[in-house]
């Protein structure tokens, strides 16, 4: 039977279980609307098509799956990018299906068009201009699998009109065979082994967890190899979660806003053990001194992540998951002395006692006491999304993830505005979960448009807006390091957001005395609906401990 | 130094843009280049040269891997990884500017290089010469003094040897 080609692409998305497309419609992808309409597969209709990868991204993250959003050509393809670069820069597997004009227009500069496949060849793993309904299905299929296998990563595919309503026999590929694409799962045996010797013989070992572990699902491996050898875990802001932040080998996330105890543990290591992160300089601060003294094995599936920044003694090649669990195999034959790294974990004990995440109480709301009665209001069972600033690294800091999936955050690109719509997708995948965005009064107006997704689709999302009248972490910087020459970084005029709230139909709460914060929490928790909590706080708060960039990071500045 | 890099390539839109960006975008310059179809019509093969401050340089092993990382590549070669003995060819078009007195010396020095005079003029010679890149830098330097109009030169043609390095053998 023939099938319009819009029809053959939303049965091939059937075909890869795709569930829920976020999508905003537009010209060129009417006929995949018009098909849409008819489909199985739920659409969520955003207010902007960044707020659709993000929504994506988030549904992605929580889930596992991939991702997918649905726009127009033109503009609705330009609005992407940022989404796309953020999920591109923390390995998110996306699928962005964008609508191009007629192919014999493209080049003509025609209505609504632009190069969207050269535009985001930087930020994405790969992507395709479809050039006939016959590659169609093959296209598709590709597309999924690149986007979920290996490194995980957004494909886009650009589907001009032309192709999507012409009609045709719909058959889709049983296997695919991509010449120059063969990721390595399994680590090389050898290499393996030469780790399994050192970390045997270590005895100031410290695993640096990244991204890597959540996206292979090996939290599982990973909490058992740290417990079997009493190995300490710190986590990038990507890997929070891959091992409880409550364990006592937990040492909370390592960087330029890491805790003293994460930072003076990889300064001084004798063999650091990364599994699935990419020596970000965030993390690393002057590479030269970053665990100079210690032998580096490097865990990744991704073989330009190893030695691109430092150098790394054992390179594995593979996934996290079946590394470690080979490691295990092997470890398991041989003899373990926990007592070996006992001096280890005391000396890091002492500087636990340090207590680097500490504020002072004053009767303005402080940001780290919401974020710490969030976390006692929900006992962290509860999945939450952030925006980029210091809301981000006090929710790293003092939000306890326990499990993986839980955060969701844009650690690569920094992207502002990404919180609030990958709630979104993420409320979309975990119905029954809470799902809270921790906000700035800055990012929360990037997307604050996409308050009326929430509120159309019922989706209870809660935003906490930690507002301080200013971009808090810009102003950070310039009152450490630009004299106190606050240059552009100050709010004059700031919507009412409870009313702005109310505005779209949602609730909206307001806490302005450290006493209200719990009773609005509590509140806010209780209502089926999207609410915006703000909390009015301390406008000169800043985040510490903080290594400035380019210094070591045993080299913090400390409250 | 230059740095000789050999890819298979699906042949197909778009793949030369990705391999182009993908230097552009560390900032590193392509001195040379050279695409063609292979045997079979799906697979380019293309032979790039690139300068790098020397062979060690960790930015030629980055390279390599960000190459081997894009999904359109098939192979990648690095010829300066000393696993790898090879051909290397370029082909080089040189208009040199002659009156009576000029015309035996260019003569001389293509029958020298073995090049062959392709075009002849009233003023001009043009001569065509292959070889690798100090062949054909040196026939440069011969005519340069006599006058060179104008030149173009290919990028490398490059092929593996089908013997392992003498150092190898050792």
């Amino acid at each position: 039977m023939q099938i319009q080609g819009a029809q053959i692409l939303l049965e091939c998305l059937q075909k890869e279980k795709v569930k829920v497309i976020f999508g905003y419609p537009g010209g060129s992808v009417l006929d995949v609307y018009n098909a849409l309409h008819e489909s199985d597969i739920t659409h969520i209709l955003v207010r902007h098509e960044q707020g659709a990868v993000h929504a994506a991204d988030g549904y992605a993250r929580t889930t596992g799956d991939v991702g997918v959003c649905l726009v127009t050509s033109g503009p609705g393809a330009t609005n992407t990018v940022t989404g796309i670069a953020t999920a591109y820069m923390d390995s998110i597997p996306l699928v962005v299906l964008t609508g191009q004009v007629p192919t014999m227009l493209i080049g003509n500069d025609a209505f609504q068009e632009a190069d969207i496949v050269g535009i985001t060849r930087p930020c994405t793993k790969h992507n395709y201009l479809v050039r006939s309904l016959q590659e169609l299905p093959r296209v598709i299929k590709e597309a999924f699998y690149i986007a979920r296998s290996g490194r995980p990563g957004p494909v886009l595919v650009d589907l001009p009109k032309n192709i999507v309503n012409q009609t045709k026999e719909f058959a889709f590929p049983e296997s695919i065979s991509i010449k120059g694409y063969k990721p390595t799962y399994k680590g090389n045996r050898r290499q393996i082994s030469r780790a399994v010797d050192e970390i045997l013989k270590s005895k100031r070992p410290v695993i640096y967890a990244g991204g890597g572990v959540v996206l292979a699902n090996a939290s599982t491996e990973l909490h058992k190899f740290a417990k079997k050898l009493q190995i300490p875990v710190t986590m990038t802001l990507m890997g929070l979660g891959c091992f409880p932040g409550t364990d006592e080998l937990s040492l909370g996330m390592l960087g330029m806003h890491g805790t003293y105890r994460a930072n003076m543990a990889v300064t001084n290591c004798d063999l650091l053990i990364a599994i699935g992160a990419r020596f970000d300089d965030r993390v690393t601060g002057d590479l030269n001194t970053f665990a100079s003294s210690a032998k580096i094995i490097h865990m990744d599936i991704d073989p330009t992540s190893i030695s691109k920044n430092i150098k790394v003694d054992i390179p594995i090649v593979g996934d996290a998951k079946e590394i470690l669990k080979d490691v295990l195999q092997t470890i398991g034959t041989k003899r373990t002395k926990k007592q070996q790294v006992k001096p280890w974990l005391d000396t890091i004990a002492q500087w636990k006692a340090k207590h680097s995440l500490a504020y002072q109480m004053k009767d303005v709301i402080k940001p780290q006491f919401v974020i710490e009665k969030l976390y006692e209001c929900t006992k962290g069972n509860c999945i939450i999304s952030t925006e980029v600033g210091q809301n981000q690294m006090w929710t790293a800091q003092y939000f306890r993830f326990d499990k993986p999936r839980k955060l969701l955050t844009s650690g690569g690109l920094g992207t502002m505005g990404y919180g609030f719509p990958a709630a979104i997708g993420a409320q979309v995948a975990a119905p029954k979960q809470t799902v809270i965005d921790i906000a700035g009064d800055g990012s929360i107006q990037m997307n604050i448009q996409e308050l009326a997704t929430a509120v159309q689709y019922n989706l209870p999302v809660k935003i906490a807006i930690l507002n301080n009248h200013c971009l808090g972490m810009v102003r950070q910087w310039q009152q450490l390091f630009y004299d106190k020459c606050y240059s552009h970084s100050t709010f004059e005029a700031h919507p009412d957001f409870v009313k702005l709230a109310e505005a779209y139909g949602a609730a909206g709460l307001r806490a302005t005395t450290p006493d209200d914060v719990e009773r609005v929490i509590k509140k806010a928790l209780a209502i089926k609906k999207p609410v915006i909590m703000e909390f009015i706080v301390e406008p000169e708060e800043c985040v510490y401990p903080m290594v400035p960039s380019g210094k070591s990071i045993s080299d913090m500045i400390l409250l | 130094m230059r740095h000789t890099i050999s890819l298979l390539t699906d042949n197909k839109p778009g793949v030369l843009a990705r391999i182009a960006g993908l230097f552009s975008g560390r900032g590193f310059n392509i001195a040379s280049l050279s695409v063609n179809e292979t045997l079979d019509p799906t697979v380019s093969q293309m032979t790039i040269v690139t300068y790098v401050s020397n062979a060690e340089d960790p930015i030629i092993e980055q390279i390599t891997k960000q190459l081997n990382k894009l999904i359109d590549v098939i192979k990648v070669i690095d010829f300066e990884s000393g696993h790898y003995n090879y051909i290397d060819r370029e082909l080089a078009l040189i208009k040199v500017t002659v009156d009576e007195h000029k015309r035996s010396e260019v003569l001389n020095i293509a029958d020298i290089f073995r090049g062959k005079i392709v075009d002849v003029s009233r003023n001009h010679y043009t001569v065509e010469v292959t070889g690798d890149e100090d062949k054909i830098n040196a026939i440069v330097d011969l005519f340069r003094p006599i006058g060179i109009k104008e030149i173009v030169r290919t990028g490398k043609a490059t092929l593996p040897r089908e013997r392992p390095r003498c150092a190898d053998k050792q």
